[in-house]
C-alpha cells in the first residue's frame, strides 16, 4: 500500500494538468470558431510567406 | 452609398494599449479559402497588429495602431477582394452574455477534473468495502475526496448558490434552492462522516450533480447565444445606420447610438428611415407596411413626420431628428412593450413551478424524518444523519436534468428546422397555445415584393429590363433584378433619383422606372391596375418600343396555404390581426382560408385583441414581424417572429424564424409539443424514483451504493428520455446559414463591376 503515497499524487496532477490545459485553451480563444478551426488546418500561409515575396500596399 | 461616406471611425472601439478594433460581420463568405484570402488581404495593409476571421459567427475582427491606418481603407481592402463588411454597432453589443458562457464553462471544467478525481477514490472505496480495505486507507481517501470537492464545489457552485441566493432575497423559490441546499448539506454531511470515521461520504454524488447541472446550463446558454449571433448579423447586415449631415454639409454615416435628437439625417431613396423625425427638405413617398401593416405608400414632404424602420421610395429627404417623447409612434410602441412584457413575467416556469411544491415537500419531510427519529429515542446525531440522507436522496438531480435535458434536445432540432429560441421556456408556451394570431405584412406574405404574371412576360424582356435594374436602388427595381436573375449590371447606367434609371444599350436607350417615365399608356396602367388592385409597378421601355409593365405585389409565402391547413389539422384556432387596411387582408384570408381576420389594427388593438383571447382562456401564439407588432408580441403568450424583422420585434419575440417559408411555425409547435411530452414524462420518472427512494431513506436503509445507483440510474433515465425525441429525426433539413438577402450580393457584383 506504500505505493499509494506516489501514485494518488500522480494521479491528481496528471488530471489537475489536464484542467490546466482546459482552461488555458479556454482562455486563448481556442474554443471560439470551432468550424473555422477544422479549415485552418488546411491553410498554410506560414509556409507560403517565407516563398512568395510580400505584395505591395494593396490600396 | 460608397464606403467613404461613411464615419467608421464611429464604429471602432479603442483598445487598452493604444491601438483599435473594429468587428465587422462580413458578407459573401462561403468557404474555406475566403478565411486565408481575407485575413492574408488584410494582414498586409500597414499597421494592421492582427486580423482574424471568425468562421463560425462570420466576423472579422481587426486590430491596428491609430496612426498608421484608418479603418475606411480596411473596408475598401476587403471590398476589393470581393467581400462586403458591415460594422457592429457598440452601443448595441454585450459582452456580458459572452462572460457568463465563459465562466459557465470554467466552473464545468473545474467540476468535471473534480468529479473524476473523486469518482477514482469512490470506486476504490467501493471495491475495498467489499473486499479488505482498511479504515486507515478508506479515511485517508474520504480526506482527499474532501480536499479536491469542497474547494471545487465552493467555485463550480457559485452559479446556483448566486441564483438562489437572489430568489430568497426576493421571498421566492427557484429550481436553485433546493439544489444548493442539496448540495451544501451533502458535502457538510460529508465532511462530518469523515471527521468522525465513518464508512460513509458522499462527496462524489455532489460534485457529480454539480458537473451535469452546469452542462445543462452551458448547453441552454449556449442556444441562447447562437440564436443572438445570428439576429446580430442579420441586424447589422441590414446596417442599421443613418447618414449624418454635419454642420458644414458633409454627410457621414454613423451608427444609430451615435445619433441625437436636433441631428440632421439623409435619407436617401431606396433606403430606410432609421430615425423619428420631422422631413425638413425633400419630398418623396414612404412605405410604412414594417411600421403600420398598410400597403398603400404614403406621400411626405417639409413638416411631415416620418417614423423609424420605413422605407423611403422615391425622393432624397432630410429628416431633423426628433426626440423620442410621448406621442411618437417609437415611444408609444416602448410604452405598450414594457407594459406587455411586465404582464408575461408572471409566468412562471414548469421547472420553478414544480419546484415551489417541490421545496417544501422534501424539506418538511427531511425534518419530520429527524423528529420522528428523536421521538423515537435514537441519538440525536444518528437521526441528523438519517435526516441528511432523505435530503441528498431527494436532491433533485433527476428533476434538475428533467427540464434543460429536454430543452437542449428540442432547441437543437429547432435550429436544425430554421428557428432560433431566445428562450429555454419558449418551448414549454409554445407546446401550450391553442391559437395562432398571424400579421399579415412580411409574416403571411413575404417581405420582398414578387413579381407577378411572370409567365406572361417575354424572358428576353426581362433578361434585360433585369440588367438594367441592377443598377437601381429602389426596392421594386431590386425585386425585379432578383426575379431576372440578374447579375451583371449595365456600366454605362444611371440613376435618376425618383424617376428611375437608364442606359444607352446598342445605341438604344433603355429606361426603367415609374410608368410615367417610360411614357406607358394610362389604359394600359389601369388595365393592370383593375387585374391586380393591390400591385406596384415599374415600366421598362427600349428604344421607340412599346413600354411593359411589370407587376409587383408582396405574395404569400410559397408554402403558406400548405402550413396553415396543417395548422388547423393540429387542432389550432387562426387569426389574422394586421394594421393593413381591409381589402388586403380579406384577399388574404380568403386565400388561407381564415375566418377571423382583423384589419386596421394599432398597437394597442392588437394587444386588446390578445387580451380578449386570453380572457377566453386560450393561448395565443403570435408571429408577427413589424414595429406595429413588437408590443403584441411581446404580450403574447409566446411569440415568433421572421429574422427579418425589425430589431425590436426580434428582441421582444421569443424565438426567430429563418427563410422564406412558413414551415418553421408549424415545425416550432409541433417540436415544442413533442418537447413538453417529454418534460413531463422526465418529471413523473423524478417522482416516481422519490416516492420509491425516499420511504427507504426516512427509514434509514440507505446505503451510499443504493444512493449512488439510484442517483445516476434516475439521471441516465431523464437523459435518455430526452434524447428520445431525436430519434427517426435523421433526416431533418439543414438550417439555412445566415445567408444575406439576395438584393445585397447582387448589390455587391454591381459594385465590384463598376469598380
Amino acid at each position: 500500500m506504500e505505493v499509494l503515497v506516489f501514485l494518488i499524487p500522480v494521479a491528481l496532477a496528471l488530471g489537475a494538468l489536464g484542467l490546466v490545459a482546459f482552461l488555458w485553451s479556454l482562455r486563448s480563444g481556442q474554443y471560439d470558431d470551432l468550424d473555422g478551426a477544422k479549415w485552418r488546418i488546411l491553410n498554410d500561409d506560414d509556409v507560403a510567406a517565407e516563398r512568395e515575396p510580400q505584395d505591395n500596399d494593396p490600396t | 452609398m460608397t464606403t467613404q461616406t461613411r464615419d467608421w471611425a464611429a464604429f471602432a472601439v479603442p483598445t487598452p494599449d493604444g491601438g483599435c478594433r473594429l468587428e465587422l460581420a462580413v458578407e459573401g463568405i462561403t468557404c474555406a479559402a475566403c478565411i486565408g484570402d481575407i485575413e492574408r488581404g488584410i494582414g498586409r495593409m500597414p499597421g494592421i497588429r492582427s486580423a482574424r476571421l471568425n468562421y463560425t459567427t462570420r466576423r472579422l475582427a481587426v486590430d491596428w495602431t491609430v496612426d498608421a491606418s484608418d479603418p475606411t481603407r480596411i473596408v475598401t481592402t476587403l471590398e476589393r477582394l470581393g467581400y462586403r463588411a458591415h460594422p457592429f454597432d457598440p452601443g448595441r453589443r454585450s459582452a456580458e452574455e459572452e462572460a457568463e458562457t465563459r465562466r459557465l464553462l470554467r466552473a464545468m471544467a473545474v467540476a468535471g477534473f473534480a468529479a473524476m478525481n473523486v469518482m477514482l477514490f469512490s470506486v476504490s472505496i467501493w471495491a475495498g468495502n467489499a473486499t479488505d480495505i482498511t479504515g486507515e486507507t478508506r479515511d485517508l481517501f474520504h480526506w482527499l475526496s474532501a480536499f479536491i470537492a469542497l474547494p471545487a464545489a465552493a467555485y463550480a457552485g457559485q452559479p446556483f448558490f448566486e441564483s438562489a441566493g437572489r430568489a430568497l432575497r426576493a421571498l421566492r423559490t427557484n429550481m436553485d434552492v433546493p439544489i444548493s441546499i442539496g448540495i451544501v448539506g451533502t458535502l457538510a454531511l460529508s465532511l462530518w462522516q469523515t471527521a468522525r470515521g465513518e464508512p460513509e461520504a458522499y462527496f462524489d454524488s455532489a460534485v457529480m450533480l454539480l458537473f451535469f447541472l452546469l452542462l445543462g446550463r452551458f448547453l441552454d446558454q449556449n442556444m441562447r447565444r447562437r440564436t443572438r449571433s445570428v439576429a446580430e448579423n442579420v441586424a447589422a447586415l441590414r446596417a442599421e445606420t443613418a447618414a449624418r449631415v454635419a454642420p458644414d454639409g458633409t454627410v457621414r454615416e454613423v451608427p444609430l447610438s451615435k445619433v441625437d435628437p436636433g441631428d440632421r439625417v439623409l435619407v436617401r431613396p431606396g433606403e430606410r428611415v432609421s430615425v423619428d423625425g420631422v422631413v425638413e427638405t425633400g419630398a418623396s413617398d414612404i412605405d410604412q407596411s414594417l411600421v403600420t401593416g398598410e400597403t398603400n405608400h404614403v406621400g411626405v414632404g417639409p413638416g411631415d413626420r416620418v417614423y423609424a424602420g420605413t422605407l423611403n421610395i422615391t425622393g432624397a429627404l432630410t429628416v431633423q431628428v426628433t426626440a423620442a417623447t410621448e406621442g411618437t409612434l417609437l415611444a408609444e410602441v416602448n410604452r405598450l412593450l414594457e407594459a406587455a412584457a411586465q404582464a408575461k413575467s408572471s409566468y412562471m416556469r414548469l421547472a420553478d413551478r414544480v419546484a415551489r411544491l417541490y421545496a417544501p415537500v422534501v424539506h418538511t419531510a427531511a425534518l419530520a424524518t429527524f423528529l420522528g427519529w428523536i421521538a423515537l429515542g435514537t441519538d440525536w446525531r444518528h437521526a441528523l444523519v438519517i435526516a441528511v440522507s432523505v435530503l441528498i436522496i431527494t436532491c433533485p438531480c433527476a428533476l434538475a436534468l428533467a427540464i434543460p435535458a429536454v430543452q437542449v434536445v428540442a432547441s437543437g432540432q429547432l435550429f436544425r428546422r430554421g428557428v432560433l429560441l431566445h428562450a429555454g421556456d419558449a418551448i414549454e408556451r409554445l407546446a401550450a397555445a391553442d391559437v395562432v394570431a398571424f400579421d399579415k405584412t412580411g409574416t403571411l406574405t413575404l417581405p420582398e415584393p414578387a413579381i407577378l404574371d411572370a409567365d406572361r412576360i417575354d424572358p428576353a424582356v426581362l433578361a434585360a429590363a433585369g440588367r438594367l435594374a441592377l443598377s437601381s436602388r429602389h426596392p421594386l427595381g431590386m425585386a425585379l433584378a432578383r426575379a431576372a436573375r440578374a447579375d451583371r449590371p449595365l456600366p454605362s447606367a444611371t440613376e435618376r433619383p425618383g424617376e428611375g434609371v437608364e442606359a444607352m444599350v446598342d445605341g438604344e436607350l433603355e429606361q426603367l422606372g415609374s410608368a410615367q417615365f417610360c411614357g406607358a399608356d394610362e389604359w394600359a396602367v389601369a388595365a393592370l391596375l383593375a387585374r391586380h388592385p393591390e400591385a406596384s409597378m415599374v415600366a421598362y421601355r427600349r428604344g421607340n418600343r412599346p413600354p411593359v409593365l411589370f407587376a409587383f405585389d408582396q405574395g404569400l409565402r410559397p408554402d403558406a396555404i400548405d402550413v396553415v391547413a396543417d395548422l388547423r389539422a393540429a387542432g389550432l384556432k387562426l387569426e389574422i390581426i394586421s394594421g393593413d387596411r381591409p381589402g388586403p387582408v380579406a384577399a388574404i384570408a380568403e386565400k388561407l382560408g381564415i375566418a377571423d381576420a382583423l384589419a386596421g389594427q394599432h398597437p394597442a388593438d392588437k394587444i386588446a385583441r390578445l387580451e380578449a383571447l386570453h380572457q377566453q382562456g386560450h393561448k395565443v401564439l403570435m408571429v408577427g414581424d413589424g414595429l406595429n407588432d413588437a408590443p403584441a408580441l411581446a404580450a403574447a403568450h409566446v411569440s415568433l417572429s421572421p429574422v427579418t424583422a425589425v430589431h425590436l420585434s426580434q428582441a421582444s419575440a421569443d424565438a426567430l424564424f429563418l427563410g422564406n417559408r412558413l414551415r418553421p411555425v408549424y415545425d416550432a409547435i409541433r417540436t415544442a409539443r413533442a418537447a413538453k411530452g417529454a418534460m413531463v414524462q422526465n418529471l413523473w420518472i423524478a417522482v416516481i424514483y422519490n416516492v420509491i427512494a425516499v420511504p427507504l431513506a426516512v427509514a434509514g436503509y440507505v446505503t451510499p451504493l443504493i444512493a449512488a445507483l439510484a442517483m445516476s440510474g434516475s439521471s441516465i433515465i431523464v437523459t435518455v428520455n430526452a434524447l428520445r425525441l431525436r430519434w427517426g429525426d435523421a433526416g431533418a433539413p439543414q438550417p439555412p446559414a445566415s445567408q444575406p438577402p439576395i438584393p445585397d450580393r447582387l448589390r455587391r457584383l454591381a459594385d465590384a463591376e463598376a469598380a
